[in-house]
């Protein structure tokens, strides 16, 4: 349909054998230490994601799974563990490469949307490849198909102020996948959101992991994680449950498909 | 990311806040535009001076009594006597340095011409009076040996004085009333540039034998000036004239001189080391203000980058380098510095063609270099320290800045 969604994986890794997880974390911990307390946010957890999965992290406000998402984003650092991204140890990655798998493996969609005020919907799309070095007229035709994803290409010129709530989530979803990531990481992506706009996001993102996406949504509420195919619940750093939802209804995919 | 890119980032961000950016770019343009102008007075002035110098031309001595009695010494009158000494020793070669002397009396009296009247400085001398002292005739002519000799009611005027009695009637041919007595105008002087120094432009000047027969008296002379044969033999003539005068005044000590004998550029070298000090304090504020504009540019520059931390946690999330980070807001603030400073250096351009304080401004290359590497180098360090610090932030914290 678009070139978006139709290039679903970067070039291949020759090393990498078809099976790499997207997702390999092993023993992860985060310790906060400020000297007088020691918060242990993330404490010792393992978790594995295939790709096309779609995976909601479920928890209480205060049970790590911010943390763990801003170091699945390799926005935060662990303090201890090991973490393989679609095959790489992102430990042993310098700034620079490190910068390159925010760019190129991962598509980020934040609570409070993150988008540049100062900038055009289509700009705030164009954004991630201007970063990957993408030829103007290239990222142009990519932001409209992206945006055409999310059913916003009406709305490229507008700036993020003259948006709803869910049209400006909407724009970070179609930024989030113009790249095509290996993982689209959520960050309650749906907390701001009004009940319609909630469904309008969430069709989106059973669209993309219909066309193979991975998919990890950190979220709280259960009717949010209800669309993922599966749930891991943390509980004070820790991963206590993790299971798999009953298979999803073929109209979900049929209209995601499209 | 391309450079271009970068440029268009910066640009979009200035652009994102205009208010801030126009503020900015006026405080840089402030700055820059003062130190050049303010540097362009001083030096025009410093070479109002010097041309002043050149213009009077350093081959004239001036010889003043020094008017007070010292050690043994009565007080000593320059009297005609003493530059008949002075003349005789220049025509009989015990004085050859010495081209020609110049005696002068002056005082105040009245100049009328119809209903006009005014006060004016009347100096009496020689007919060499003009060349010694490069003053020229620009309408008319001067007086001659021969109108000295005979003590003709003859005068010349200075521009200004003939301006405020003539207006702009032609005053060569008339006559001029001064004290009560009716004078032939011969000529009027050449305008001179009257900025810093004493100038002719408003004095009267007449045979020095008809000034003390009609107005100033048979006493003393002001001044004696010499003109000595080149600019090279000024000190010649000086010593030559200082020793005339000690041995008509039967001074044996040169520390109990009674006279002063000075270069006009001696005086004149006194008004430009005056001009220095000016032109120095002109700087000195000048670079105050510039450091003023500088600190404002800094706090802005803070300001934008704090502001901007959350922005920059965001550019990280998707895959923007530490350089990236860093081009932009240092590309952000070049251009900002840049542009402030070239207008800066357009509006002390401008501002130059216009005379301050009676000065033409002289632009100086190197004040404007100055001005505006230093400016860029605020905007540059004071830009850049910020976003370099938040663009090392781990992409977290510098999302979780509001």
């Amino acid at each position: 349909m678009t070139t978006v969604l139709d290039d679903d994986t970067q070039p291949l890794d020759p090393l990498s054998v078809p099976a790499t997880p997207v997702l390999d974390v092993r023993d992860v911990h985060k310790i906060y230490d400020d000297g007088v307390q020691q918060v242990r946010a993330v404490d010792g957890v393992d978790l594995l994601v295939e790709r096309g999965e779609y995976v909601a992290i479920m928890g209480a406000s205060g049970s790590g799974k911010s943390t763990m998402m801003n170091i699945l984003g390799c926005l935060d650092v662990p303090t201890s563990g090991e973490y393989y991204l679609d095959g790489i140890d992102v430990a042993s990655l310098g700034e620079r490469q490190l910068s390159r798998v925010r760019n190129q493996d991962i598509g980020f969609v934040f609570q409070a949307f993150n988008l540049i005020p100062s900038m055009t919907a289509r700009a705030n799309v164009e954004l991630p490849m201007l970063y990957a070095g993408v030829p103007a007229a290239e990222r142009r035709e990519r932001a409209r198909a992206a945006l055409e994803v999310v059913g916003l290409d009406q709305r490229a010129n507008h700036r993020p102020n003259a948006l709803s709530g869910g049209q400006q989530q909407r724009v970070a979803v179609a930024r989030s996948l113009v790249n095509a990531p290996a993982l689209i990481l959520a960050d309650e992506p749906t907390g701001n959101l009004d009940t319609r706009s909630t469904h309008e996001v969430l069709d989106i993102f059973d669209q993309l992991n219909g066309l193979g996406r991975t998919i990890v949504l950190i979220t709280h509420e259960d009717e949010v994680a209800e669309r993922a195919r599966r749930v891991v619940r943390m509980r004070d750093g820790k991963i206590v449950s993790d299971a798999r939802n009953a298979p999803r209804a073929a109209a979900h995919l049929a209209g995601g498909a499209r | 990311m391309s450079s271009v890119e970068i440029v268009r980032s910066a640009l979009r961000g200035m652009n994102a806040n205009k208010l801030r950016s126009v503020l900015t770019l006026l405080g840089v343009l402030i700055g820059v535009g003062s130190v050049i102008l303010l540097v362009g007075v001083g030096q025009g002035s410093a070479s109002a001076v010097s041309e002043q110098i050149g213009a009077l031309g350093s081959s004239t001595l001036t010889i003043r009594s020094s008017g007070v009695s010292s050690g043994a010494l009565r007080y000593q009158n320059l009297t005609t006597s003493v530059a008949d000494a002075l003349t005789t020793a220049s025509e009989d070669g015990t004085a050859p340095s010495i081209a020609a002397v110049v005696p002068q009396v002056s005082t105040s009296s009245t100049a009328t011409f119809g209903t006009e009247s005014t006060t004016a400085t009347v100096i009496g001398t020689t007919a060499s009076y003009f060349d010694a002292t490069s003053v020229e005739v620009a309408q008319g002519t001067g007086f001659t040996e021969n109108d000295v000799e005979t003590s003709r009611r003859v005068v010349v005027l200075g521009s200004e004085l003939a301006e405020t009695l003539f207006d702009t009637a032609d005053p060569v041919g008339q006559t001029v009333i001064i004290g009560s007595t009716p004078y032939f105008v011969d000529g009027v002087m050449q305008t001179q540039d009257s900025s810093g120094i004493e100038s002719t432009n408003s004095n009267i000047v007449m045979p020095i034998t008809r000034a003390q027969q009609s107005i100033s008296g048979y006493g003393d002379l002001s001044t004696i000036v010499i003109k000595a044969t080149s600019d090279d033999t000024v000190d010649l003539a000086k010593a030559e004239a200082t020793a005339v005068l000690d041995s008509v005044f039967k001074i044996t000590d040169s520390s109990d001189e009674a006279f002063t004998v000075s270069s006009q550029t001696q005086l004149l070298s006194t008004q430009e080391s005056t001009t220095t000090t000016f032109a120095a304090m002109l700087t000195a504020v000048a670079c105050l203000s510039l450091i003023v504009g500088g600190i404002g540019v800094t706090n802005i520059m803070l300001v934008t980058v704090t502001e901007r931390t959350r922005e920059i946690g965001i550019r990280k999330a998707l895959g923007a380098t530490r350089g990236a980070i860093l081009g932009q807001f240092l590309v952000e603030a070049t251009l900002l510095s840049l542009l402030g400073g070239l207008l800066g250096v357009l509006g002390a351009v401008i501002g130059s063609r216009f005379s301050i304080m009676g000065i033409e401004p002289q632009i100086v290359g190197s004040s404007v270099v100055l001005a505006l590497g230093v400016s860029l180098g605020i905007g540059i360090f004071f830009g850049g320290y910020p976003a370099a610090r938040a663009s090392r932030l781990r992409p977290v914290e510098a999302l979780r800045h509001e």
